[in-house]
């Protein structure tokens, strides 16, 4: 699915009833199945976009688009990984990753079947009867993304889904991310404001401004993949990392 | 997830630690009946005001025997039971109704504040002229003093409800009858069973400040009448045999939140 931004842009009322801009305005296309990284300072608002392409929020002013139709609520072929794991702390692993699919009406044999499929390659098979509160952060996290991969979504919203893990598995985790998403190609969105990641993940990186977020610049990444964790420390890798710092310090001069 | 010698030396130690605070609370029943024994024995207080386990469990026999007791404890379970499913029912629906429609607050604060701050003692003999001496009053009793604890846990379990799991629960199209089996029962869920508590334990009172005020059966009356013909032992027997219901209806809520709220104790364990 293609989504696209026009003049998107959201205001908020603060504690005195006066708006307060906090996104935009911000246009922009994104292609189908391709994989892009919104890159910005903290507060920019890229989470604020996040939740309008997710349909769970309605700009003040532009619209966001999915397919050429407005986004106006949900839509069921897109998916959202929230930025803390957002799972329920009162169901296993196998019943969080079944959520979706006990919203759809399948029945419990049938979820349970689908998701033990899945366990494995989430790395998570000795877990399913495990709560939230007794995951490590790295695992809560894939039980997360489990629960979008469930949905066969074909557009993934990622809002900076790795911010919480420690350097090590957070490389481990989006490499994982890559992998899991070659056996079916989907429309990635993922916010992030890792430099590393967004250059390691994306075929292309949007960079935002500050408060209220605007586009700054439009980086392809033309990096071979599949991508592995040995490419940060290559030329190619670090000029355009290098570049994108540079157009981040640029605007903030 | 494995099982070491280590986690299952560890295993054994906090097995022995939950036996020995299980056992506590008995030992200080047991502690409690001889120093009442020691002091009934050396008579340090006239029997009649304060009689032996012995002359207690007499009487206890013969109420049991004659069947009085029996059916004293049948009528105040009864308006209990009834009170308790009229007043935890009201109050979980209308704090429900209340947590989802905040104006609704504001238009029934006024009752229910008023309601709350008045002592049921006060208002109970009102209650016995409009619903007579029979079990009814006593089953509005009740419920009027339990359907405080189960309104306000319930607006508060509804109120706190993750806005993080609604905006999960939105983007998954989930319905509003979903998004109540899925996320908000099972998230006030402890909230409303600790309320639930709170509740079983006021509807004792409820039940027995009913019956005080005016009425034909129940343990409230064998007090009162126990009492007019000097039979402390029969005080103290009725006496224990609330603390005993009030016990029990708390255990059971306990059970409850041991069977559903298995989350809650894996989490901090």
């Amino acid at each position: 699915m293609k989504l696209r931004a026009e003049n998107l842009a959201v205001s908020f009322h603060g504690p005195n009833g006066d708006l307060l801009p906090a996104l935009g305005p911000i246009s922009f296309t994104v292609a189908d199945d391709q994989f892009v990284c919104l890159l910005g300072p903290s507060g920019c608002g890229k989470s604020t976009l996040i939740r309008v392409l997710a349909g769970l929020l309605q700009p003040s002013t532009g619209a966001a688009f999915c397919d050429e139709e407005v986004i106006k609520r949900p839509l069921t072929g897109s998916a959202i990984v929230f930025q803390d794991t957002n799972l329920m702390p009162w169901r296993t692993v196998l019943d969080n990753i079944a959520l979706p699919l006990e919203i759809a009406g399948m029945s419990r044999s049938e979820r349970y079947s689908t998701v033990r499929k899945l366990l494995p390659q989430l790395n998570l098979e000795d877990f399913e009867r495990a709560y939230p509160a007794e995951l490590s952060g790295g695992m809560a996290q894939r039980v997360a993304l489990g629960r979008v991969i469930v949905q066969a979504p074909q557009v993934w919203l990622l809002d900076e889904p790795f911010a919480a893990l420690d350097a090590l598995t957070r490389e481990t985790l989006s490499l994982e991310l890559l992998r899991l998403r070659r056996r079916a190609r989907q429309t990635i969105i993922l916010v992030t404001h890792d430099i590393n990641e967004a250059v390691l993940l994306a075929d292309r990186v949007i960079v935002m401004s500050r408060r209220p977020g605007r586009l700054v610049a439009d980086v392809e990444i033309d990096l071979p993949r599949p991508r592995s964790a040995e490419m940060i420390y290559q030329r190619d890798f670090l000029q355009l990392t290098k570049k994108i710092r540079d157009l981040i310090e640029e605007q903030r001069a | 997830m494995q099982t070491t010698t280590v986690s299952r030396d560890f295993q054994a130690r906090q097995k022995r630690q939950i036996l020995l605070r299980r056992l506590c609370p008995l030992l200080t029943i047991l502690l409690l009946l001889l120093f009442w024994q020691w002091i009934t024995d050396r008579e340090i207080i006239s029997p009649i005001l304060v009689p032996s386990p012995a002359d207690v469990f007499a009487a206890f026999a013969s109420a049991l025997a004659d069947g009085s007791l029996a059916r004293h404890t049948m009528t105040t379970l009864g308006e209990m039971m009834y009170g308790l499913l009229l007043g935890v029912g009201v109050g979980l629906a209308l704090g429900y109704a209340i947590a989802k429609a905040p104006l609704l607050e504001y238009v029934l604060s006024p009752i229910i504040v008023a309601f709350q701050s008045t002592p049921i003692v006060a208002y109970a003999p009102l209650l016995i002229i409009w619903f007579g001496t029979g079990p009814s009053s006593k089953v509005v009793t009740t419920a009027v003093i339990v359907f405080f604890p189960a309104l306000v846990n319930t607006i508060v379990g509804i109120r706190s409800v993750s806005p993080r799991l609604r905006d999960l629960m939105r983007s998954l199209n989930a319905g509003p009858g979903r998004t109540f089996r899925l996320l908000e029962f099972p998230s006030a869920l402890p909230v409303i069973l600790a309320g639930l508590k709170t509740s079983t334990t006021l509807a004792v009172i409820g039940a027995v400040v009913g019956e005080f005020v005016g009425s034909g059966s129940g343990l409230g009356v064998l007090v009162i009448m126990a009492r007019s013909q000097y039979n402390t032992p029969l005080v103290v027997v009725t006496v224990l045999t609330m603390t005993v219901i009030a016990l029990s209806l708390y255990s059971l809520v306990a059970l409850l939140e041991w069977r559903f709220l298995v989350w809650q104790r894996r989490a901090s364990a």
